[in-house]
């Protein structure tokens, strides 16, 4: 009976393609570690950059209807009726720092033609999103404090 | 009887240390001329022997060539430049002017690099229009036309991280910009953006960065790809020329356009 002899063999347990399996399967996790630990070594854990946190000064230094640009932070502060408020410079676009023209009174971006009103809110050009206002609040010194990685709803006035 | 140069250097090839070198023997029958390309570990990538035609200037142009030479003035002059520039946050920009004012002969090789790299991007477009064409993108040079691709992108990455070194006002909004469209990638380009800066913004971990892009990963991934490129010319049938084109494809494509007139 030759068939019934070759049903057998192929159940028999096969020791190579065991080994193979196991050896493609180590291989495979081991390759799995080695992209998790190229992201993990790629990635800084400490990174000396700036605190988002900025002391604007003392708000009486801003001239009510005032537009200050702070260029090292990349934040404007802008003295309006209603009361103080910070908004970010960094266009929504690609990240250029955007500049405020009074004779025109709007906020505009040199690298890609973007414009914004004075609240951040878009008027023409790429950028996708207004300039985002930022948490502003005043320090028990008095000073004007800024938080530039948190963002808060448009019109939230400080009032000092 | 005097001695002629060629004389001398008969004897020169004779001897035990040029033979030891030079294992191919004198003479210069085929097949020592073979021998001497297949025994060479720099020619012996490519064939013993090419048409005439292949290698004349109708049918390169030499672009391919010219991008070469291009890249070769990069890196040897590139190589000299590492030895006057720190990638340093405080000493970059000012390294950068030294060369320009300073290091002898620092301003030619600053040019050269720059007007080198220029023309690298330039002549790698003019090579792949050629390419383009003259069909020479099709089988069996298929494969090769990916690994153009693949050195197109290489040289514009090149381009794009050299662009980050000289750590000025240009230097630093490029890579802003370029930075923030690679974070337009869907779901990872935040993560891609911070890796690639190592950081959130352009700073001193992202000129570190840049400069070991620019001068170790992409210029061996570039050699690596160009070595590939070099030998699948050789192994696809040579430079492509119009009259070297393989009898049956020529009687497919005519085939095929029969048939459509048929239709």
């Amino acid at each position: 009976m030759p068939e019934e002899k070759q049903v057998i063999e192929s159940n028999e347990f096969n020791r190579r393609e065991f080994f193979v399996k196991l050896g493609l399967g180590s291989l495979s996790i081991a390759a799995c570690g080695t992209a998790v630990f190229a992201y993990q070594f790629l990635s800084p854990n400490v990174l000396f950059e700036p605190s988002p946190i900025v002391n604007a000064g003392k708000p009486g230094s801003y001239p009510e209807d005032s537009v200050t640009l702070d260029v090292n932070s990349g934040i404007y502060l802008i003295h309006a009726k209603e009361g103080f408020f910070a908004l970010s410079a960094v266009c929504t676009h690609l990240g250029c720092l955007t500049a405020w023209k009074p004779e025109l009174g709007i906020i505009a971006c040199p690298c890609h033609g973007s414009k914004f009103k004075r609240d951040g809110e878009k008027i023409e050009g790429p950028a996708p999103k207004p300039l985002p206002w930022l948490r502003t609040w005043v320090s028990d010194e008095g000073d004007l404090m800024v938080d530039r990685s948190v963002t808060v709803r448009p019109m939230e006035f400080v009032r000092v | 009887m005097a001695k002629t140069i060629g004389n001398y250097f008969d004897e020169l090839r004779g001897t035990r240390v040029w033979r030891s070198v030079f294992r191919g023997g004198t003479g210069s029958s085929t097949l020592r001329r073979s021998l001497a390309i297949q025994q060479n570990v720099f020619l012996h990538l490519f064939s013993t022997k090419v048409r005439r035609r292949m290698v004349g200037l109708s049918a390169t142009w030499y672009l391919g060539t010219l991008t070469f030479g291009t890249f070769l003035i990069l890196v040897v002059t590139g190589i000299l430049l590492m030895l006057y520039y720190h990638p340093s946050v405080p000493q970059a920009y000012a390294d950068m002017k030294d060369l320009q004012f300073v290091v002898s002969s620092g301003l030619f090789l600053r040019n050269l690099h720059r007007w080198s790299a220029h023309a690298m991007v330039f002549l790698v477009f003019a090579h792949m229009f050629k390419v383009f064409y003259r069909g020479a993108y099709r089988p069996p040079r298929e494969f090769n036309w990916v690994i153009g691709i693949i050195l197109l992108l290489v040289t514009l990455f090149l381009s794009y991280t050299g662009y980050l070194l000289p750590w000025d006002q240009l230097a630093f909004w490029a890579i802003t910009v370029g930075s923030n469209i690679a974070s337009a990638v869907p779901l990872f380009g935040n993560k891609i953006h911070f890796l690639m800066l190592g950081g959130n913004l352009v700073n001193a971990n992202a000129l570190l960065r840049f400069y070991v892009l620019h001068c170790m990963i992409l210029p061996l991934t570039a050699i690596l790809f160009i070595a590939i490129h070099f030998w699948r010319i050789r192994k696809d049938g040579g430079l492509y020329a119009q009259q070297s084109e393989p009898k049956t494809l020529a009687a497919r494509a005519a085939g095929s356009a029969a048939a459509k007139g048929a239709q």
